[in-house]
């Protein structure tokens, strides 16, 4: 099932908070992601521990959200940035 | 009526801390007039540039040459940086870096190496680069890469010589464990545009590297990134070069020159400042050289009125003024310049190679 694998930042990518400009941002090779509030709280939730599933109902318990459309976002966001190599998913 | 840009904080610092180097690319994008060991800045002043250059909102540094493992200041130099938060690229052709050392780069916080590649086998690559021995020396370098687990990136320079080598050293990047690859055609300036004769791909090489590009962006998805630069002569729009002149980043020379481009001064009239002496934030957002070409005043009407124009914003000044004599014309590469067929005349008579010619090495 999809929602069991486990996102992990690679080496060289990580999420930085831009002072200068008061942004989040995820530093890749060649790569500045400027982060939205979505993008951020996604990012800070992926620990290399939690599943897709896990992380989806913990931003539903912050946001006070249906989990089903998180998951939806979650996976979404995160699959772009593998097909970029920028997150790798270890098997749950 | 002049228009009043705003200029953005800068993202990028490109630091040439060097510019000695074991090899001798003949596209090398180093300047003809080397400047030598005795005036590279100290240790003390590039760790004083990085903390600058943080401070007025640069994120990633990329760490720069000729080979910046000529540098015996190196891992200090990464320490430095990574104080000053910044994510610090390595930009290596691998020469000079020993097992020993790349371990220290990885505990000084090295985010990322760019390896670059001079072709698939010894023959070719130790040719091009002009350093026998160089391609095995290089191996063993990118397998102790893969070792320490340094996020790679195997940046790939193509030509006459070796782009029909492209599904090789695509093969390569992944064999060494590259998550990503440049697969950079040489632009020519400088010493490129010095062996242009040499170097300038056929109009079939390059049909058959863009269908070999896209073939394996879908093969090699979530596999390898696969960024493509492809040579722009055989283009119709020039590239955006550097996102816009003056908007993106800067390049410091190894003596403390700060540039807008690594080509910058190609342009005649154009003057300089040195980090030694000025504040970079003076530099970024009030140095001649730097408002020079910033936003749409300096361009000629053809561009003004262009809808593409912030797309490209013109194009390459260093390429106009190469191959136009005017920094502020329109980039020649254009299909709409007055000069594309110099574009196409360099074309024509480059892609017949002429007998007998030989590679210019870069040199001291
Ligand atoms: S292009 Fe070649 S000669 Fe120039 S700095 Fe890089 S490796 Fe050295
Ligand atoms: S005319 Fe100028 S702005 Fe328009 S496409 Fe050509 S180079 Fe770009």
């Amino acid at each position: 099932m999809t929602a069991n694998r486990v996102p992990v930042l690679p080496r060289g990518v990580r999420c930085h908070h831009d002072k200068v400009r008061d942004a989040n941002v995820l530093l890749a090779p060649e790569k500045v992601l400027m982060l939205d509030g979505t993008g951020h709280a996604i990012l800070t939730s992926v620990d290399g521990n939690r599943s897709l599933d896990r992380i989806a109902t913990h931003l539903a318990e912050v946001y006070a959200a249906p989990k089903s459309a998180i998951l939806g976002d979650v996976i979404e966001f995160l699959d772009d940035l593998a097909a970029q190599r920028l997150i790798d998913y270890a098997d749950g | 009526m002049a228009e009043t840009v705003r200029i953005p904080a800068p993202l990028a610092l490109l630091a040439e801390l060097t510019h000695r180097c074991p090899l001798s690319c003949p596209y090398c994008s180093n300047p003809f007039e080397l400047i030598a060991r005795e005036r590279e800045l100290d240790t003390d002043t590039w760790a004083d540039i990085f903390r600058q250059a943080a401070e007025i909102g640069v994120l990633q540094l990329h760490l720069s040459g000729g080979e910046p493992a000529s540098r015996r200041d190196l891992v200090e130099l990464v320490e430095a940086a990574r104080e000053a938060g910044l994510y610090v690229n390595l930009i290596t052709s691998g020469i000079g870096l020993t097992r020993e050392r790349l371990e220290a780069l990885d505990a000084a916080g090295v985010d990322h190496i760019q390896l670059s590649l001079q072709g698939v086998r010894a023959e070719t690559a130790d040719y091009i680069g002009g350093y026998k021995g160089g391609f095995d020396r290089k191996m063993r370098v990118a397998d102790q890469i893969a070792e320490i687990g340094f996020a790679l990136t195997l940046n790939a320079v193509m030509h006459r010589h070796n782009l029909d080598d492209l599904p090789r050293t695509l093969e390569m990047a992944v064999e060494m464990g590259a998550r990503r690859i440049e697969v950079a055609c040489v632009q020519f300036q400088g010493w490129a545009l010095k062996n242009r004769g040499m170097l300038q791909p056929s109009r079939a090489q390059v049909y058959t590297a863009k269908a070999t590009v896209a073939e394996a962006r879908a093969r090699y998805r979530g596999v390898l990134a696969i960024d493509f630069v492809p040579p722009d002569y055989f283009a119709d729009y020039p590239k955006p070069c550097m996102g816009g002149w003056g908007s993106t980043g800067l390049n410091i020379a190894p003596d403390g020159t700060v540039l807008p481009c690594h080509a910058a001064e190609t342009i005649p009239d154009l003057t300089f400042q040195n980090a030694k002496d000025t504040p970079l934030s003076e530099i970024w957002y009030n140095g001649a050289a730097f408002n020079a070409f910033r936003g749409t005043d300096w361009m000629p009407e053809l561009c003004r009125s262009c809808d593409r124009r912030d797309l490209d914003f013109g194009g390459c000044r260093c390429q106009a003024m190469a191959l136009a004599g005017d920094p502020a014309a329109t980039d020649p590469i254009c299909r709409k310049s007055p000069h594309r067929a110099l574009v196409d005349a360099a074309i024509e008579a480059d892609t017949v190679p002429a007998p007998g010619q030989q590679f210019e090495y870069r040199k001291l």
